[in-house]
């Protein structure tokens, strides 16, 4: 039996009574209250998640921009210190080894954050292909993630707002952490990168301010409400980037491992295309389920914001439109969707002026 | 999840999580304190069509949480006579009353004698802590 690895938050979870399931090899929770009351307080207050479980990896030396320029999908080059991005690495039929965010420490170091399961393939992908002046090392032990999301987590956390995808060293009380404006929710909020001896204490002072403990289901369910795809699900080494509508993260003018593939998909247009849709009719869709005319659900579940089944799917061009009728064969049973525009779930405006 | 753990003795058991309560030759159906914890908050109830004849350990529905999907097991043989309308619109009253407000269907039963073959609330109990 394979040993089931644990963040250093272990013992917080189940002192909470959260469940702990299996993921990418660790022993996470899913749910501590319950997937859905943890959902509704990200998008209505602040959640906090313990992401310790991603991979950290550190690419250093003078030629490590070049590295990365040339092993990731979106232009490193537009990146100043304190600056992140979302980008893909790449593999040369323009599949997607991996989603990540890099991080610019200084034009000589960057971090990655990658994916748990990815870890260790993503190591040797960069590993191998290293060039004189660039050194990849995985840090992932040495640090402790927590992600702090919703709308009110800055407030909570009383940090001043901050553009999207930037980042700071700083402290929250007392407790100093790099603080980074990114999430996986389609929130407001931060990820707080800390050594992993704090990540405990970082935790507790999160809790005090009132932020949700909310586990992995509620962070699937949030994700996929705001059409973030999941690597190993909506996203992988043999789906390529333009199909799965990430296109906007490839810089195409730039060389990569995989441009020239991404750009004659790009000019061809995609055979297929990565879509959302809502169900028409009571029922939840689940990876793996076929849609009438050649798709297949890759990512399904229960929105608690629209209280109805709503998935993600590849689906041949010709049935990708928003408002195309499907249908999806639910355990032998067919029952209606329709393909919408992604986001699946926004946030109601509200009139210019209030708060 | 507002109800605390209990198996009321006035029910017959099935070892798949499922209960069923008698009533003259017709029986009420629905899934167990355990079997609503174990999946969490339901979002989805699956009953079976009008009509339907539904046969002793066999699969008459599906309820879902987030997460998972799970087989409804009919602990009786019998006839449907009525869908709980309440639970297809509102899923999540079978995490609030489990045993009342929560039940899934009514049948009509084909065979008295296999009430027999089910467990007690203490048999079902014993069941649960051997798991």
């Amino acid at each position: 039996m394979q040993t089931l690895l644990r963040t250093p938050l272990y013992d917080r979870h189940v002192a909470l009574g959260a469940r702990m399931v299996p993921f990418a090899g660790w022993e996470m929770p899913v749910q501590y209250e319950g997937v859905i009351p943890e959902h509704k307080a990200v998008r209505a207050d602040c959640g906090v998640f313990d992401v310790s479980h991603m991979g950290e990896l550190e690419v250093e030396g003078p030629r490590a921009g070049a590295l990365l320029q040339l092993l990731l999908s979106n232009d490193i080059e537009r990146l100043d210190d304190g600056g992140a991005q979302y980008t893909l690495l790449t593999n040369e039929s323009g599949g997607i080894v991996d989603d990540l965010i890099v991080y610019r420490l200084t034009p000589f170091r960057y971090l990655l954050i990658v994916n748990a399961s990815n870890r260790e393939a993503d190591f040797e992908w960069l590993k191998e292909r290293e060039i004189p002046g660039s050194d990849v090392r995985d840090v992932s032990d040495e640090y402790g993630l927590l992600a702090v999301q919703g709308p009110r987590s800055l407030e909570r956390l009383d940090l001043p707002d901050a553009p999207a995808f930037s980042f700071a060293e700083g402290e929250i009380d007392g407790i100093a952490c790099m603080i980074n404006r990114t999430g996986y929710t389609g929130e407001k909020g931060v990820e707080l990168m800390v050594p992993a001896e704090d990540a405990a204490d970082l935790w507790d002072r999160v809790l005090d301010r009132g932020a949700t403990p909310a586990g992995l289901g509620a962070r699937d369910t949030l994700r996929l409400e705001v059409c973030y795809p999941l690597h190993g699900n909506d996203i992988g080494p043999d789906t390529d980037a333009i199909s799965a509508g990430l296109g906007w993260v490839c810089a195409l003018g730039t060389e990569f491992i995989g441009a020239d593939e991404l750009r004659r998909i790009k000019s061809e247009g995609p055979a297929r295309r990565l879509v959302a849709f809502v169900m028409e009719e009571p029922a939840i869709p689940r990876q793996g389920m076929g849609i009438e005319g050649g798709g297949e659900v890759t990512s399904g579940t229960h929105s608690p914001m629209l209280d109805r089944g709503i998935g993600l799917g590849y689906l041949p061009a010709s049935l990708a439109e928003p408002g195309q009728e499907l249908t999806v064969d639910v355990r032998g049973r067919p029952r209606r969707a329709r393909v919408v525009p992604k986001p699946i779930y926004k946030r109601e405006e509200r009139p210019s002026g209030s708060d | 999840m507002a109800v605390t753990e209990t198996y009321p003795d006035d029910l017959k058991y099935h070892p798949e999580h499922d209960w069923a309560r008698i009533d003259g030759d017709e029986a009420t159906l629905g899934i167990t304190w355990f079997a609503q914890d174990s999946l969490g908050e339901l979002v989805h109830f699956e009953p079976p069509d009008e009509g339907t004849r539904i046969g002793k350990d066999d699969t008459y529905g599906e309820v879902e949480s987030v997460k998972a999907v799970s087989d409804l097991i009919s602990p009786l043989s019998g006839e449907l006579i009525e869908v709980n309308k309440k639970v297809v619109d509102a899923p999540e009253t079978v995490n609030e009353d489990p045993y009342g407000e929560g039940w899934l269907v009514r049948i009509r039963l084909a065979d008295a004698g296999e009430v027999d073959s089910l467990l007690d609330a203490a048999d079902y109990r014993r069941l649960l802590e051997e798991q």
